[in-house]
């Protein structure tokens, strides 16, 4: 496979395009995170969702 | 009637979570087992008469502008359940598909911009259809805005569907810009009357790439969108904790 005389173009297309959807993952992966982190921190405080309250249980 | 119970059953985010959970496994391999032959036909599919090995860039930008409008195609139709039907999900759905449909808009700006240098000796002209996705672009940052700035997602969830059924007048705009108005950028060549005028050696690998965008874009959505509840959660709960204090 031979790019030709405008590689670094579609070089350059082809990096921006890994760079945008790799960065989306790995920013929806971390937000992923820190929302279980901070769901976990509740509720070993026992703190629940009005759901679970008025249930008195846990879904 | 099958399909009203499924919307059904699904507004229930704690049972949406459990089928995302199952999904999310299968969906990830077949985007990765898609993506990968998709790149792999991309690497042998012949170069453009004209265009030479340019060619290469469209099997980017093409899905990515197609994404790009069914990002907020999607919103505009969540947007009619938040107003209408008062999904509980649908504000969520439309929430998730903001931040990656700007990304796969930024990404066909900058692939466009890249494949318009070598072909039409400038990255960037204010032609219809540019300067149509370049208002798509601006639209999707002044809705993250909108959604990053409300301190209350259930108020912002309003002025945010309003904000997507105004901005779907842009898709066709987009869409048919370059048959209303002289445009540097070429007239459709996939999807037009009489069939798409690109041969099969080109055509195949491009819709094999699209499958694998759309596929990734549906992942990304699931991901997203179970943020969003358990972000939803977490502000329940705090208010939960903030009323018993």
């Amino acid at each position: 496979m031979t790019l030709g005389p405008h590689a670094s173009f579609i070089v350059a297309a082809y990096i921006v395009t890994v760079v945008v959807v790799i960065s989306m993952i790995a920013w929806i992966l971390r937000d992923y995170a820190a929302q279980r982190r901070i769901l976990g921190d509740l509720e070993q405080r026992g703190i629940k969702r009005r759901s679970q309250a008025s249930r008195g249980d846990e879904t | 009637m099958a399909l009203i119970d499924i919307f059904n059953n699904l507004a229930n985010p704690t049972r949406f979570l459990a089928l995302t959970n199952r999904v999310l496994p299968w969906l990830t391999a077949l985007t990765v087992i898609v993506l990968v032959y998709g790149l792999y036909r991309v690497a042998y599919a012949p170069d453009d008469y004209q265009q030479g090995a340019t060619v290469k860039i469209m099997f980017l930008h093409v899905p990515a502008a197609w994404l790009a409008m069914m990002g907020w195609g999607l919103m505009a139709v969540a947007a009619f359940g938040t107003l209408v039907w008062r999904h509980p999900l649908a504000d969520v759905a439309a929430r998730a598909a903001a931040p990656i449909g700007a990304a796969f808009t930024f990404i066909c700006l900058v692939t466009g911009s890249l494949w318009g240098r070598p072909m039409w000796g400038t990255y960037w002209v204010w032609d219809a259809r540019l300067t149509s996705v370049l208002v798509l672009f601006l639209l999707y940052l002044g809705m993250l805005a909108l959604y990053w700035t409300a301190e209350d997602p259930n108020r912002s969830a309003r002025a945010a569907a309003i904000l997507a059924l105004v901005g779907a007048i842009n898709i066709p705009i987009i869409k048919f810009s370059v048959d209303w108005w002289n445009t540097l950028h070429q007239p459709a060549s996939v999807i037009r009357m009489g069939g798409s005028a690109i041969d099969p050696s080109i055509l195949v690998p491009l819709l094999i790439m699209a499958l694998a965008f759309t596929l990734l874009f549906l992942l990304l959505l699931l991901l997203n969108m179970r943020n969003e509840i358990l972000r939803r959660r977490v502000r329940s709960m705090r208010m939960m904790q903030a009323a018993s204090i």
